[in-house]
């Protein structure tokens, strides 16, 4: 009995690899994104956008859920992936480990994008025109620890006004792991200083979920790009000659609200490398990513 | 029992010795709460509580689909992770009594389900083989651990009645296993409760189990749906001893296969990468093997201490002290909800006692952490309550289980005096049993907390896979190891000294 049980195992872990192996000629192109709100129902939505790249396309399309900007990365660096629609941040370290790799859209509020500090009430801090001192000894937290707008820029704003690091700066500082974290932590003074992405905060104010009584914007960082779509280089080869052309109209051209709502963008533009080189000088800088040897 | 009674030192079983050791783990925690912050920085948690609370009174499903197929898949990985485990976990107990064996299944379970995700997600991606190998090694290591130390205290009579002294596979089959069978299929079903929670929190690295839309759900302040989805893997929990039947078990396990088989793009070309480029330390990558490469090495590893190593190993065991001495008060303190010897007029007391502890052990440490972020700030406070309330009610359940074999006499005090003067002291030794063997794996649990950003070794595990740097990963998970499988000796050492029995429910 036990026997048999190992062996019909065994012949299923076999069975299984052997499917695993299989590849038919014409593979399905496989796409992820990292929404910077709203991550629930994403299959949802997502799989719209999927159904409006294989119309435009004509080869099958799909999209796979990741549940970090780190995922995100991984499933496109072992070709998982093929196309991602990454953070500012993510989308540099994944073009690092995936050469020939390129941007090749953002949306096009990515081309201004923006992270705002946020204060609670007891915190005394007003808005002003550049990072307070005061801000020093007090608690603090960012969002995901791998996050642009939520970690990379507010960081580096942070050491270059201040000119500290923000262990040394604050008493506490914090991951919350999440822009709509962040500003929960914040408005119940759990901290009494964070950082979000604008766009987060701007939906989370329309939809009445912030008390500005309570929480309120001190200062925003300088525009920087951030979101962008990034494809793998050797995609030609496997889908035909055009095919990243084929898809970058496509994403381009993408005008239908509701599949645009996914992201949340207006519309796409042009994006190419060269774009993101503030995002890479600045994670060097602060130690996020290290120097090309 | 007492042949294989091989006790390095000569046991201490007086109530002194017992007491001295208590005291001592509390002072180390008192002086751990010292170095510790413990600091209470908070101002208005009540509009986040009350939507929290509003959230838990009304559930709603957002997806039954999605609902059912994320249960299904925790269900799924958990049964065939606890399966490939027992078959593994079987093979290692048969060579137990190897020292390498015993530190071989020490090493694979003193690191956390996550991370061996963590890894596995590096090679075969977010794949249905990645949370099988994720659960099965880890239980693997712990159920050969147990399996083996069933073995080590079965009745030797048989083995010894045998005509000659052979230890061949057979003997061992006919002789050994028949006896320890049943305490086996005890621990490893109770084990199996255990593996559904960690299949759930999978789901926080990105597996599809109910853990994955948890996670966003509460990250996003969704308390309803979170809810919805809490309730139903308590119910998947609470509900298992009415359809996990034995007899059931090939056909739930062949169901699963099908559904979720366990299979991966596995590129030889990533494993090669991996092993030979991502895990290789930064400075000694594509390096020629000469003085200065060398002196870069230690350079980095000498930074990689003072910043990473030193302040997570520090962290990871003054939280994990902390939290076991917490843990240890919750579970006394919680034993008369889930005993007989308090509840036995009334069972509609002990069914609610007994539902209030599953209620307390299936919630994650996560959402407890974050509860406790927002009601109390940013200190090692929340993670502290987190660890102390999840494994102190399940020390409580286990202690309460146990305290129902005690008879006391008709005459006994009830209440407050009956507890400290009757019931107390007969469990004692048993508490500390548990306690000791729970403790490894709180330490092991501070993993989950680091990724919540409390400066453990698992925060700056976590930090190096967010930024890629799988060199520092690899370092920092075995440093992790290697404190558990030390604390895992040092338990081991003080139970064989306080001659405490080791039932093996505990872990």
């Amino acid at each position: 009995m036990q026997c048999q049980l190992i062996r019909s195992l065994l012949l299923i872990l076999l069975w299984t690899g052997a499917v695993a192996a299989d590849t038919t000629n014409k593979p399905e192109f496989v796409f992820t994104a990292i929404p910077d709100q709203d991550e629930s129902h994403l299959q949802q939505r997502f799989n719209k956008v999927a159904a409006y790249l294989q119309r435009e396309l004509n080869v099958a399309v799909r999209y796979v859920p990741v549940k970090s900007y780190a995922a995100a990365v991984t499933a496109f660096r072992n070709n998982q992936v093929q196309l991602a629609w990454f953070g500012g941040l993510s989308g540099v370290q994944a073009r690092r480990l995936v050469p020939g790799s390129r941007a090749i859209a953002q949306g096009y509020e990515d081309q201004f994008f923006r992270s705002y500090f946020i204060a609670h009430r007891s915190s005394g801090l007003e808005e002003s025109d550049s990072l307070p001192e005061t801000m020093a000894g007090k608690t603090f937290t960012f969002g995901s620890k791998g996050s642009t707008s939520g970690r990379l820029m507010p960081e580096y704003y942070l050491r270059q006004q201040l000119q500290q690091a923000p262990d040394q700066l604050f008493s506490k500082v914090g991951y919350s792991g999440d822009h709509s974290r962040t500003i929960a932590l914040v408005q119940s003074g759990a901290y009494q200083l964070g950082a979000v992405n604008y766009k987060v905060w701007e939906s989370e104010l329309a939809a009445g979920k912030i008390d500005t009584d309570k929480v309120r914007v001190i200062w925003q960082t300088p525009p920087y790009p951030d979101y962008q779509w990034t494809l793998r280089g050797d995609i030609d080869a496997i889908w035909g000659a055009d095919f990243s052309a084929r898809l970058t109209t496509a994403l381009l051209e993408m005008q239908d609200p509701e599949l645009l709502a996914s992201f949340p963008r207006s519309a796409f533009v042009a994006a190419d490398n060269p774009l993101y080189q503030p995002i890479v000088d600045t994670a060097i800088a602060i130690g996020l990513i290290d120097a090309e040897q | 029992m007492l042949a294989n009674n091989k006790t390095p030192d000569k046991p201490d079983t007086s109530a002194g010795a017992l007491r001295r050791v208590s005291l001592w783990f509390a002072a180390i925690a008192l002086l751990g709460l010292v170095i510790a912050d413990i600091s209470v920085t908070t101002l208005d948690p009540w509009t986040e509580l009350r939507l929290m609370v509003a959230g838990a009174l009304s559930p709603s499903v957002w997806s039954w689909s999605i609902l059912a197929s994320s249960l299904a898949n925790t269900f799924a990985f958990a049964l065939q992770g606890v399966t490939l485990g027992a078959i593994a976990g079987f093979s290692l107990a048969l060579g137990y009594r190897f020292t390498l064996v015993r530190a071989f299944c020490s090493f694979i379970r003193s690191i956390h389900e996550l991370f061996w995700a963590l890894l596995f997600i590096q090679v075969a991606g977010l794949s249905s083989l990645t949370g099988l190998l994720a659960i099965a090694i880890p239980y693997a290591g712990t159920l050969a651990k147990i399996y083996g130390e069933l073995f080590e205290e079965v009745d030797p009579l048989p083995l010894d009645n045998l005509p000659r002294r052979r230890r061949g596979l057979s003997y061992l089959f006919y002789t050994v296993v028949p006896l320890a069978w049943q305490p086996m299929a005890t621990y490893t079903s109770y084990r199996f409760e255990c593996a559904i929670r960690s299949s759930a929190i999978l789901g926080f690295v990105g597996l599809p189990t109910i853990g994955f839309h948890l996670e966003t759900a509460l990250g996003e302040g969704h308390y309803s749906e979170a809810a919805a989805l809490f309730y139903a893997l308590l119910f998947l929990i609470g509900s298992l001893r009415l359809w996990l039947h034995k007899r059931l078990l090939p056909l739930y396990l062949v169901v699963v296969f099908v559904y979720l088989p366990p299979q991966a793009q596995l590129s030889w070309q990533l494993l090669v990468r991996f092993v030979t480029e991502d895990i290789v330390p930064a400075p000694l990558r594509n390096q020629s093997f000469n003085s200065e490469t060398l002196t870069a090495f230690s350079q980095w590893l000498q930074l990689l201490w003072q910043q990473q190593l030193w302040p997570g190993l520090t962290n990871t065991l003054v939280l994990g002290q902390i939290g076991m001495v917490f843990s240890g008060l919750l579970a006394l303190a919680l034993l008369p909800l889930n005993s007989s010897l308090f509840t036995a007029k009334r069972s509609w007391a002990r069914g609610l006692g007994d539902g209030f502890l599953i209620l307390l052990r299936t919630l994650p440490e996560y959402l407890l952490a974050f509860v406790g972020l927002l009601i109390l700030g940013p200190s090692m406070l929340p993670a502290i309550l987190a660890l102390g309330i999840h494994n102190g009610a399940i020390i409580g359940h286990l202690l309460g289980r146990y305290s129902d074999q005690i008879i006391l006499r008709a005459d006994a005090s009830g209440g407050v005096t009956g507890y400290f003067y009757e019931v107390l002291p007969r469990v004692y030794r048993q508490f500390l049993a548990f306690l000791f063997y729970r403790w490894e794996v709180i330490l092991r649990e501070t993993a989950i907390l680091g990724i919540l950003g409390i400066g453990t070794l698992g925060f700056y595990i976590d930090s190096a896979f967010e930024t890629f740097r799988f060199d520092r990963a690899l370092l920092l998970i075995l440093a992790s190891a290697l404190l558990n499988s030390a604390v895992d000796q040092l338990s081991h050492y003080l139970r064989r000294r306080l001659h405490l029995k080791t039932t093996p429910e505990s872990l």
